[in-house]
Formats: structure tokens, C-alpha cells, sequence
């Protein structure tokens, strides 16, 4: 496995047709970092939408009343039901088709308070955003919902005969709870995240894709360019694991079970006492 | 207070969960001081009589009042309203309950359990309540257990914790629903401990309890419950002693 390994990394690495030196040479280009800039801002943003979205949801889908319920159901039903793309086109196109027109102010006849051309209202950024986090909100309110319904019936009880409302209940004690069942999920939906803001793309955002799209488009150097977004999107890809790693060692306090040592102190185990315990073997 | 010194009223009080009907008709009531312990074989209703009384389960016929005040609904003329949720919440914020199994918020450690509820629902302020809360927790034998997470405690330490988030919010009324069940025999003194200086202190209690000892010694009243209905209630020691009624002695025979 290590071997096949070496053997597609060597000929990766020696094949002139991979053009490394243009890689380098685009790495840190301007247009190639605003692109990352791009990317990182529709993932950071998409999530916050989408976890805030989520965790409603999640609320809203257990909650006593049938229609608040109802109206989380349907949300979810749709949300997830159709593609991400159509979704990004949508906003991207159709909103301007059906609303060419957009005024703020008082509905049914008041004074407008603004108006304008519903493109230049919408950004292509704004309904890139929209298209991911109103997606992602279907997706993490399942997840937050699964984490909600993991903590033990006596908390609701106990924070109920405390005097506690529902919602006190869930913000102070039923969801920090849940965070250590929310977490693991959430970072991969993180993760996943980064690269679907490639879609984007198709609404002519310049992300970090479309912006290699661009160049490659111009100087036809199309695989080195592939590469330096490939590049970019693993760096960042790992750093959200690590970060990931972290945050569930956080939420994981007040449990019985044991923490799993950092991986700062697994290589100190290591080298100094060799008592890792991890049974190797890797992948084959 | 209500003038007659009644702490807990129930009339006719039924409970169904589906077809199965649990409760089918309890009637009795407690005066404020007094300690009422509850007996009887599991799957009697006892548990679920003792959730009625804060509505976390809804009733489903009859009237429970405490300290005068239905729980849970409003009488207008004949007609009962449920209470909106935010008085619900009120109204239990006035009764505590200590459960089987704890139900320690396992995320706070002892001392942020204790304040959670004053801070939150009274909306005492945290200085006052920190140090109403170790003197709780100090009364309870916790002192130097203030800053430890409830998986860090024992069974009966983590009970202890309770009773003491419980005394917290400043009941008139407290339930216990088996406090020790869920105890190894060796912790379960400390926690009647805790629970008779309660008692001394002149505290209402309703306590779920199979401690035959605790219910003789410490209970002003005992009823005796079996499929749903008061079989027998008395004194302590006049119903351990001398029960009147075939299924009290047959349950006491299996149990002392």
C-alpha cells in the first residue's frame, strides 16, 4: 500500500506535464488569494446560516405545537429534496426573473422606502450564500435534532421541575449537552461545505475554483491551475480537521469516559515512552 | 397558606397513559410540615402520583391543589384552562423534586448546578446565589465537593447535589420519587440523612421511598398504594404494625 503510494507520488512528482513550477508560480497569486478569500468567507458565512437555521429547525421540529412542527417538516422536505445546484441557480437567476424589481418599505400601496434592480440588490455573492446556507440549515437541523433527542428525558425533566421554561431548558441545558453528539457531524458538513462552495461557480462568483477557471481560461495551463486550487482546498480542509479535533475534546468534559490524548502529546508518547497503544496497519 | 394548613390536596385524581388507566381515583392530602411517605409495589401508581403533582404528567380527571392553587389549570365556573407554560413553570418552581436518577446536569459542576435555577428563574443575582449555594451544599456534607462535575461524585454525593439544587429554589413542597433506589446500600444513609434534617428543619415532603425505616421513623403519614388506588394510610407505625388491609400485610410481609 506505503509502496503504490511512493510510486504514484514519484511519477506526480516527476512528470514535467504536472508543471510544478507553474503551480509555484500561482500559488500566492493575487487573483488565485482573493479567490481563497472567497471561498473561506461563503464557508464561514453558509454554516453560521446554517447552524443557526439548523438549530431553529431542530427546535421548531420538536416542538408540543403541530404547526410550528409542521412548518419545520416542510422546510427540511424541500430544502433537502432538491439539488444544492438548483438551488445556487435559483437564487442566482431566478430571482431576478421573478422579482426584476425589489422595493423596501410598507407593503399593499405605503411609501417606498427603497427600491431597486433586484441584481444589483441580490448580489451573485448574497444568493451564492443564500443557495448553501438555506440548504445547509435542512441538513443541520437534522443533525442538531439528532443530538437534542440523545440527551437523557430526566434533564428536560429535572430543568422542567427547576421552574425552567422550554427554551431556557434548551439553551442552557438539553443543547450544550447535545453539542458533543452535534459536533463530529457539523465539522464534517464544515468540511463538505468548503468544497460545495465550488458550485458557485455556476453563478459566476469567483471563488476560489471559478478563479483558477479564469486564468486557466486565458493561458490554457489548465492542470497546474487544477492543482493550486486542489492545494488550497486541502489546506484548509486540514486545518478544519484539526480545529475539529479540538472542539470535541472541549464538549467532551463532564463525561466519564476518557479523554484521547492530543496528537501533540501522542508524538511526545512516542518518542519518549513508546506507549501508544494504537494498533497501526493503516489502510491495508 | 391556605387556611385549613393543607400543603397538597388531591381529589379523585385519575391517569391514564393510553389505555392503561394508572391512577383510578387517588384522594388525600398532606399538611404543610408534615412528611408523607408512599409505599407500595412497583408499577402501583406511586411515581406517577408524585409527577401529577408538579404536571409533569397531565391529569386526566379529578383535582390536585397545592399550597390552594390547582396545579396546572384554572377553574373558571365548571370549565378548567390549562395554564400557559410560562406559569406552569412557575408554579413547579415552587415545588422540588429529587429523582431516582438524580438527573444531575452533568455539564455544570456542583456549585454551577445549584445556582442554574435561582439565577436563571428567580433571577437572583450570582453572588447571592453562590452563597446561598454553598451553604446548601455545605448542609448537605458537600463543602469540598463544590467545584467537582457530577461524574466525579458518588451515587449518593450526586443525590446530595440535588436535594440541594432542589432546596435552592426555595420550595414549599418537596418530592422525592425513590430517592435511594438507584443508591449502593452503603451511600444510601448519607442521603436519608440529609433527607430527616430536612424534615426536622419543617419541611413538606412527599417521599416515594422503599425504606421502611426512613418511612417509620421520619413519616408523619404513610399510604399505602397497589394498582392505582390508596389501599390503606395511617400513622407509620399503626400501618407498619398493625395493617388493616390483606394487601398491605401481604406487600409488608414480602418487604420487612
Amino acid at each position: 500500500m506505503l509502496l503504490l503510494a511512493a510510486v504514484v507520488i514519484y511519477s506526480m512528482a516527476t512528470n514535467n506535464r504536472f508543471q510544478w513550477g507553474v503551480v509555484g508560480d500561482y500559488l500566492f497569486d493575487p487573483r488565485v488569494l482573493r479567490g481563497v478569500r472567497t471561498t473561506l468567507e461563503l464557508t464561514v458565512l453558509s454554516m453560521a446560516v446554517g447552524i443557526v437555521l439548523g438549530v431553529i429547525l431542530a427546535v421548531m421540529r420538536l416542538s408540543p405545537n403541530p404547526l410550528v412542527r409542521g412548518a419545520s417538516w416542510l422546510y427540511i422536505w424541500f430544502f433537502r429534496g432538491t439539488p444544492v445546484l438548483l438551488q445556487i441557480l435559483f437564487w442566482g437567476i431566478a430571482i431576478s426573473a421573478l422579482y426584476p424589481k425589489i422595493s423596501i418599505g410598507i407593503p399593499f400601496g405605503g411609501p417606498v422606502l427603497a427600491s431597486g434592480n433586484a441584481n444589483h440588490l441580490i448580489t451573485l455573492f448574497v444568493a451564492g450564500l443564500l443557495g448553501l446556507g438555506l440548504n445547509e440549515g435542512a441538513y443541520m437541523a437534522e443533525i442538531v435534532r439528532a443530538g437534542i433527542i440523545s440527551v437523557d428525558e430526566g434533564q428536560h425533566e429535572a430543568a422542567a421541575s427547576l421552574g425552567m421554561t422550554r427554551i431556557q431548558t434548551m439553551r442552557r441545558i438539553v443543547l450544550p449537552q447535545a453539542m458533543r453528539v452535534i459536533i463530529p457531524p457539523t465539522g464534517n458538513e464544515t468540511i463538505s461545505m468548503l468544497k460545495t462552495t465550488s458550485l458557485v461557480s455556476v453563478i459566476a462568483v469567483t471563488d476560489l475554483l471559478y478563479a483558477v477557471q479564469l486564468i486557466y481560461a486565458a493561458n490554457f495551463k489548465t492542470i497546474p491551475l487544477l492543482l493550486v486550487a486542489a492545494i488550497w482546498y486541502l489546506f484548509f480542509t486540514t486545518i478544519l480537521s484539526i480545529g475539529q479535533y479540538y472542539i470535541e475534546r472541549h464538549y467532551a468534559r463532564g463525561t466519564s469516559r476518557g479523554l484521547p490524548p492530543t496528537a501533540a502529546a501522542r508524538l511526545r508518547m512516542g518518542l519518549l515512552g513508546r506507549r501508544d497503544e494504537s494498533g497501526g496497519g493503516g489502510l491495508g | 397558606m391556605e387556611a385549613n394548613g393543607l400543603m397538597l390536596r388531591a381529589e379523585g385524581v385519575h391517569k391514564s397513559f393510553g389505555r392503561l388507566e394508572v391512577l383510578k381515583g387517588i384522594t388525600l392530602s398532606v399538611k404543610t410540615g408534615e412528611v408523607m411517605c408512599m409505599l407500595g409495589p412497583s408499577g402501583s401508581g406511586k411515581s406517577t402520583f408524585l409527577r401529577c403533582i408538579n404536571h409533569l404528567e397531565k391529569i386526566n380527571a379529578g383535582r390536585l391543589y397545592v399550597d390552594g392553587d390547582l396545579v396546572g389549570y384554572r377553574q373558571d365556573g365548571d370549565k378548567l384552562y390549562e395554564l400557559r407554560e410560562s406559569e406552569v413553570a412557575r408554579e413547579r418552581a415552587q415545588i422540588g423534586m429529587v429523582f431516582q436518577r438524580f438527573n444531575l446536569f452533568p455539564h455544570m459542576n456542583a456549585l454551577q448546578n445549584v445556582i442554574e435555577a435561582p439565577c436563571r428563574v428567580k433571577g437572583v443575582k450570582r453572588e447571592a446565589a453562590v452563597k446561598q449555594a454553598r451553604e446548601l451544599l455545605e448542609r448537605v456534607g458537600l463543602a469540598d465537593k463544590i467545584d467537582a462535575y457530577p461524574a466525579q461524585l458518588s451515587g449518593g454525593q450526586q443525590q446530595r447535589v440535588a436535594i440541594a439544587r432542589a432546596l435552592a429554589m426555595e420550595p414549599k413542597l418537596m418530592l422525592f420519587d425513590e430517592p435511594t433506589s438507584a443508591l449502593d446500600p452503603e451511600l444510601v444513609g448519607d442521603v436519608l440523612d440529609a433527607m430527616r434534617q430536612l424534615a426536622q428543619d419543617g419541611m413538606t415532603m412527599v417521599v416515594v421511598t422503599h425504606e421502611i425505616g426512613f418511612a417509620r421513623e421520619v413519616g408523619d403519614c404513610l399510604v399505602f398504594m397497589d394498582e392505582g388506588v390508596v389501599v390503606e394510610t395511617g400513622h407509620p407505625r399503626e400501618v407498619l404494625a398493625n395493617p388493616k388491609e390483606e394487601r398491605t400485610k401481604a406487600f409488608l410481609s414480602k418487604v420487612l
